[in-house]
């Protein structure tokens, strides 16, 4: 048996490609000609003032905007190693989000036990042998740093969770369906300050694992977590680069005004 | 600026209780407790009423003589005083009235709150919302002159009077209340709920049946509590559809009377005030009062078990 040199997978560089993503709701413009890039199993940390359309940047990477009407895309949105636009219109917006998880500003765990909430996508997708739902189950608490919290108490109801207990939860609810890509919309916006250092760690954690895409309002937590930022202002990207670059020498003035605090 | 001074000043030394203002909260007060507590004064007269004229009823007939006697004749030269046949016929009549209300008015709520597209919904709402305004004698008549004749092509053996067609009318009559409510319910339950079953891959139907309703789980209870006791109580549609005879059954297929049926049935008679027939009323109220009663303490607890936290 010869390993056939072509068919083993090369590393891949970006996850996903942006190509000139414009996007309106209804009439109004809150996206316009995007072209960015995710890094392959990086952190890219989207910043700005808010307004600026960082959160409806991240909800067109799981299509979330398709759940309400008059909500149009244009351009593209590549998805690596597939080589397909997930906004085309013949991709199955459920079939994005089986593959690209997301986690809320708020965190939203559903009324139903510890364990039903992390097995709730598992579920979906039609998994209902007990053993592989409890492996898929502890791995992902293990991995969300919930698993010695939580283990002799996972059929309690996920809202006797403290707050930042809560939050990891809906990332091992994100994480148990082994998904590619991985979208923060803010996740520690609602934390206090202890389980907001507990949920950057996991984040920077999982970064091995799997790409990930987080909008913050605070530019330390963009700086400490992720290894590429995008500057957002008024729906359009001005700056996007290695995090190092975009917080010492930032190429443009607008970011370096709003970064230094000068603005926004 | 001066202003400021001027208020500051006009402030100056006053710490203590204004009269005025504690005076004016305490009136609102009152006049809150007052109105909460006319609708429980009320609750308590019906109770007193019923359970004091029935009092005098189960002087007559012995309480066990009215829980296990089978025949309810009271108005007969041979009287037998026995509930259960007002009981079954209460029971079978809701029964199927609330197979047809639950499953309909649920289904109706979820479409409309979490698949209609806004312009339906706003045209089926109204329209929902109508059939709950149409008087229930008419939906007896609806049942009898409409429901019965289709049934018996069906059933040829069916009678001219059935708890099937009054419990089916009766069901359709509550469907509204049902939808409404558990629509409602559904509606408040927040959209990060239903964004975080959607960004798992959920469709719109697993979003609703395994995320929006156990959220919703106590608003609807509250709805089929209603319905329940919708059902229980209803007297047009039963008195006019199902005949009045009294008639120990589970058959749907088979005439029979309600207990509301028979209250109405006896009050609209030339019974003398004070006689046994005349206090049967009451005993018979008093038990679709506890029947109901019943009812609302199970959903209670159901509530009170699965309370709903986002």
């Amino acid at each position: 048996m010869q390993i056939n040199q072509e068919k083993v997978a090369k590393p891949i560089q970006y996850k996903s490609e942006v190509k000139n993503l414009s996007f309106y709701y209804g009439e109004f413009s809150a996206l316009k000609n995007i072209d960015m890039a995710l890094h392959d199993k990086k952190i890219t940390a989207l910043i700005g003032p808010s307004g600026c359309g960082k959160s409806t940047f991240l909800r067109c990477f799981n299509r979330m905007h398709d759940l309400y009407p008059g909500n149009r895309y244009e351009g593209e949105i590549i998805l690596h190693p597939d080589n397909v636009n997930i906004l085309a219109s013949n991709v199955d917006p459920i079939e994005v989000r089986m593959r690209i998880s997301m986690v809320f500003q708020k965190p939203n765990p559903f009324p139903k036990s510890i364990y039903e909430n992390v097995a709730y996508g598992l579920r979906v997708r039609g998994i209902k042998q007990r053993a592989v739902l409890d492996e898929r189950v502890e791995l992902a608490l293990r991995n969300s740093a919930l698993w010695d919290e939580v283990k002799d108490r996972q059929h309690d109801l996920a809202f006797n969770l403290s707050g930042g207990q809560q939050q990891r939860l809906c990332i091992a609810r994100a994480l148990a369906t082994d998904p590619e890509i991985l979208l923060f919309d803010e996740p520690t916006s609602a934390l206090d300050p202890i389980a907001t250092a507990s949920i950057e760690e996991l984040i920077t954690d999982l970064k091995n694992k799997v790409t990930i895409l987080i909008v913050t309002h605070n530019m330390q937590q963009a700086a400490r977590v992720s290894d590429y930022t995008a500057y957002m202002y008024l729906g359009e990207l001005i700056e996007f680069n290695v995090t190092d670059t975009i917080f010492i020498k930032p190429k443009n003035k607008q970011t370096e005004d709003y970064i230094t605090g000068r603005f926004g | 600026m001066a202003e400021e001074s001027h208020s500051k000043a006009a402030h100056a030394g006053k710490l203590g209780y204004s009269f005025r203002r504690n005076l004016h909260e305490r009136l609102i007060e009152v006049f809150l407790f007052l109105s909460a507590v006319f609708s429980v004064a009320i609750m308590l007269a019906i109770i007193v009423m019923l359970v004091k004229e029935s009092i005098i009823f189960f002087q007559h007939v012995s309480i066990w003589e009215f829980l296990t006697d089978t025949q309810w004749t009271p108005l007969f030269d041979d009287a037998h005083y026995g509930i259960l046949p007002l009981v079954s016929g209460t029971l079978v009549s809701s029964f199927i009235a609330l197979l047809v209300a639950l499953p309909l008015g649920t289904i109706i709520a979820i479409y409309l709150s979490e698949f209609a597209p806004f312009t339906i919904r706003e045209i089926a709402k109204p329209f929902l919302e109508l059939l709950g305004g149409i008087p229930t004698v008419v939906y007896g008549y609806f049942a009898l002159l409409f429901i019965t004749p289709i049934l018996q092509i069906i059933f040829p053996e069916l009678p001219g009077f059935s708890l099937l067609s009054a419990g089916l009318v009766m069901g359709i009559m509550i469907i509204p209340y049902v939808s409404s409510m558990t629509e409602d319910a559904m509606r408040a339950v927040p959209m990060n709920l239903r964004e975080g079953s959607y960004a798992m891959g959920a469709t719109r139907f697993q979003t609703a049946i395994r995320v929006v309703m156990p959220a919703a789980f106590s608003g609807i209870a509250a709805a089929y509590i209603l319905g329940i006791s919708r059902a229980v109580g209803e007297t047009m549609v039963v008195a006019i559809a199902a005949g009045m005879q009294p008639n120990l059954t589970w058959n749907p297929m088979e005439p029979a009377a309600t207990i509301t049926a028979y209250i109405v049935q006896v009050s609209l008679g030339d019974l003398p005030h004070g006689s046994i027939g005349y206090q049967t009323i009451f005993a018979a109220g008093l038990t679709l009062l506890i029947l109901t009663l019943v009812f609302n303490v199970i959903g209670h607890i159901m509530r009170k078990r699965y309370r709903e936290i986002y």
